[in-house]
């Protein structure tokens, strides 16, 4: 079976290649790149004013099988990330139960090899039972397929923990992706604290609830020389911490969350349940702050946190809601929106983002458009407009702050490893 | 349909006709209701275009969203009611046939008594339902409890609820309107409207005044409600309290923050005492309550620093001798007691304000 992507534009943030030309995929691989290819080929796609980019990796998602599937399966976030351009997911580690051995990283390859329309790839917790307790078994779980180690939602609050842990992941080459978060600072707190929380009657969480633990974590960084990756970094200051300690050298990578990027703690206004996450929405000024991180290569990685809920258990009292809202199905369009558009990001590193930089994070041979390699492609209209409709989402959580919100950029096509997962817009797989 | 004022109060004819009214009413009617209550819901507030302000809200959620004209339509509404109360016959049918239910998921006496003696003095049928945990605890979620009891067509819902926001999360999903009687921390309006009503009756007016605030800032609704409402009404507000219980950017509200107790006495016409929530005391916020009684507590030695003509209020119930000494809170300047009596009469005014927004089909009269 052969697949040609004709005339698109086609970007490539490994090679920082950017130029209108064919990509010729047969079966699996990609066979040919260039300005005019000439082939025949089992289906034309005609990508004319169209970007044609790698596969997006989504490093940060929450598909809850085992255990909550009433808010997400394998099966429906893989559907819901093909929609958004996302070839690979990769999943944390607080299901029920959680991943926390070899077996249940075995599990989560299994169901996603049987129901899966993208690639998934594991993460598993650091502590046993996400207790942050004891250190659960790296080696195994790495042998297993696990591509990092999280206790993602659970701050490990003991620092010999961290330590150990770093030093012990650090021996098979698996990062830690680490929540910043101090519980004690962050209290049952529901919003971001400031001037919204005090008017709206709300427990706030302060900013250096995330901050004093990151700079614990930077400095154990230091001690043990492992490897931490931050996740959905929300504030000016931890921005600059990264980018101290990115200076002096910390094997230290980070991302953030397109909410971060685009909404401040002023949607919280409505009591929008929707609004709630962790870390929550802040103020302008770090989201200011996180487009500039963003744009020094400080934050290395757009990843959406994508926490599917039922409506049912958002749909209460704020206080009382779970944190989390879904972002597989509105992360390019933010991208584009908020990034490109203004200028914040070439399209390119834009797409770097998404696609090379999380692929070097995990050691994933992934991310890129090169001829002999995987042909996991996204092709989306960068200057479409569309309107989000949450309940048009492949996802089961509807769970968006950004429901009717009008957006640029359009995923269309979605190809995992040569197959075409979603065309013209659509999922064309059972 | 269309939401409008109805035209009931215009004309008793018509409100016969309409069978609202029963003519064994007339009377009561006559002697009260087209020379009072009539009168200042459509009190003229622009002088210059002669339009008058009317109360077109759903539900009253907080005096944040409220403006100046609608907080003094409330007030001089319950000024009229007030009378009410203190006639042999202390009752008027202005809501007859209606239903209000007093939904409480927080323990309360003061406030639910005030809210269901209000709905009985204005002839409304009353039910109470109590719940001292929340839906959810319960299983069930707050939208069904309301949505079962909406079933049985009541027509306004007031609600206590331990959580921020409730009453909006109910307001924007139910067809009854909705009255906040106290949600979390957020808002607990009709205090903040039955305060204003206290220091406008005894002081001749809002604007201008010095009011301190004085205890929890942070976990008070009163607070928050009394300053949305004092400064927009034109008072200067002053909050005092321990740094721990301060919000943060506070002073965002536009009120000044005292460094300590007698900053914020000097000068102070009123003296707004707040209750201390004595589980507060868990060593974090509070180092003991005999440290805060000391620095805050508010008693006659440290009122010196106060005019002698500053009033002292409180929303009670009162911790005496924590937040205030019981000599203060008893002596000749507190109206600590005519705050009730008041909310009352502000109950009254926003139940009736609010059922006279009512959906009607009617065009005019």
């Amino acid at each position: 079976m052969k697949l040609l992507i004709k005339g698109g534009r086609i970007v490539d943030p490994a090679s920082r290649r950017d130029f209108r030309g064919d990509i010729l995929v047969s079966d699996t691989k990609i066979e040919k790149i260039g300005e005019n290819v000439r082939a025949h080929a089992d289906r034309v796609i005609d990508a004319d004013g169209l970007v044609v980019a790698p596969g997006f990796i989504d490093m940060h998602v929450h598909l809850r099988e085992p255990g909550y599937e009433e808010k997400e399966t394998i099966r429906t976030g893989s559907m819901s990330g093909a929609k958004g351009g996302f070839t690979s997911l990769v999943a944390m580690a607080n299901t029920n139960p959680p991943i926390d051995n070899a077996g249940m990283v075995d599990f989560v390859l299994t169901r996603a090899k049987e129901t899966a329309v993208v690639k998934v790839f594991p993460v598993a917790a650091v502590s046993k039972g996400l207790e942050g307790k004891e250190l659960t078994e790296a080696g195994e779980l790495k042998e297993a397929g696990a591509v990092a180690l999280s206790d993602d939602g659970h701050p490990i609050t003991d620092s010999e923990l961290m330590r150990r842990a770093l030093e012990y992941a650090g021996m098979f080459g698996l990062p830690i992706i680490v929540h910043s978060e101090d519980p004690q600072l962050a209290g049952n707190g529901s919003m971001n604290e400031g001037f919204n929380s005090t008017v709206l009657g709300l427990r706030g969480i302060p900013k250096a609830a995330e901050e004093v633990m990151l700079s614990r974590d930077l400095s154990i960084a230091e001690l043990t020389r492992g490897r931490i990756h931050f996740a959905h970094i929300s504030t000016a200051r931890s921005v600059e911490l990264i980018r101290e300690a990115k200076k002096r050298r910390l094997t230290v990578t980070a991302e953030t969350a397109p909410h971060y990027f685009s909404l401040t703690d002023d949607a919280v206004r409505t009591y929008n349940t929707n609004a709630k996450m962790k870390p929550p929405l802040r103020g302008p000024e770090d989201v200011a702050a996180i487009k500039r991180g963003l744009a020094d290569g400080t934050l290395d990685v757009v990843a959406t946190d994508h926490a599917p809920h039922t409506a049912t258990e958002k749909e209460v009292e704020f206080d009382v809601a779970p944190f989390g809202i879904v972002g597989l199905e509105t992360a390019l369009p933010l991208i584009i929106t908020e990034l490109v558009e203004p200028g914040v990001l070439s399209l390119m590193d834009a797409i770097a983002k998404v696609t090379i930089n999380p692929a070097r994070i995990l050691g994933l041979p992934l991310g890129e458009l090169k001829e002999g390699g995987v042909a996991d492609i996204a092709i989306f209209d960068p200057d479409e407009e569309i309107v989000i409709d949450a309940s048009a989402f492949a996802s089961l959580g509807r769970n968006t702050p950004f429901h009717g919100l009008k957006l640029k950029g359009h995923a269309l096509y979605t190809i995992v490893g040569g197959r075409i997962v979603v065309d013209e817009g659509k999922l064309s797989v059972p | 349909m269309a939401r409008r004022i109805p035209s009931r109060y215009r004309s008793y004819r018509s409100l016969i006709e309409r069978g609202t009214l029963k003519s064994g009413d007339r009377q009561r009617w006559r002697e009260w209701g087209r020379t009072n209550v009539e009168a200042v819901a459509t009190k003229p507030v622009n002088t210059q275009t002669g339009s008058r302000v009317k109360w077109n809200r759903k539900d009253l959620l907080g005096l944040e969203d409220l403006t100046v004209e609608e907080i003094e339509l409330i007030l001089d509404t319950a000024e009229s009611f007030k009378e009410v109360s203190t006639r042999a016959i202390k009752k008027v049918p202005a809501l007859r046939g209606k239903t209000i239910v007093n939904l409480f998921f927080e323990p309360s006496t003061r406030t639910r008594t005030s809210f269901e003696l209000a709905a009985k003095r204005l002839s409304a049928d009353v039910l109470n339902v109590s719940s001292s945990t929340s839906s959810v605890v319960k299983g069930e979620t707050l939208h069904d409890t309301l949505a079962n009891i909406e079933a049985m067509k009541t027509d306004m819902v007031v609600i206590r609820h331990l959580s921020s926001g409730a009453p909006h999360f109910l307001a924007a999903r139910c067809r009854s309107s909705i009255v906040n009687a106290g949600d979390g921390m957020h808002e607990h309006p009709t205090q903040g409207l039955l305060d204003m009503f206290t220091i406008r009756e005894k002081l001749g007016r809002i604007a201008g005044l010095k009011v301190s605030i004085i205890g929890d800032i942070a976990h008070s609704r009163v607070a928050r409600s009394n300053i949305w409402g004092l400064v927009k009404m034109g008072a200067h507000v002053t909050v005092c309290g321990p740094a721990t219980l301060l919000p943060p950017d506070i002073h965002k509200m536009n009120v000044t923050v005292a460094s300590n107790l007698r900053e914020a006495l000097a000068g102070a016409d009123v003296v707004y005492v707040l209750r201390i929530q004595l589980e507060r005391q868990n060593g974090k916020l509070l180092p003991t309550i005999r440290e805060y009684v000391r620095f805050f507590g508010v008693d006659k030695e440290k009122m010196r620093a106060a005019p002698p003509t500053a009033i002292i209020m409180h929303p009670g119930p009162i911790n005496r001798n924590v937040e205030l000494a019981s000599d203060v809170a008893d002596g000749p300047n507190s109206v600590i007691l005519e705050q009730v009596t008041n909310g009352l009469a502000v109950r009254m005014a926003v139940l009736y304000l609010l059922a006279g927004s009512e959906v009607t089909d009617e065009t005019s009269d």
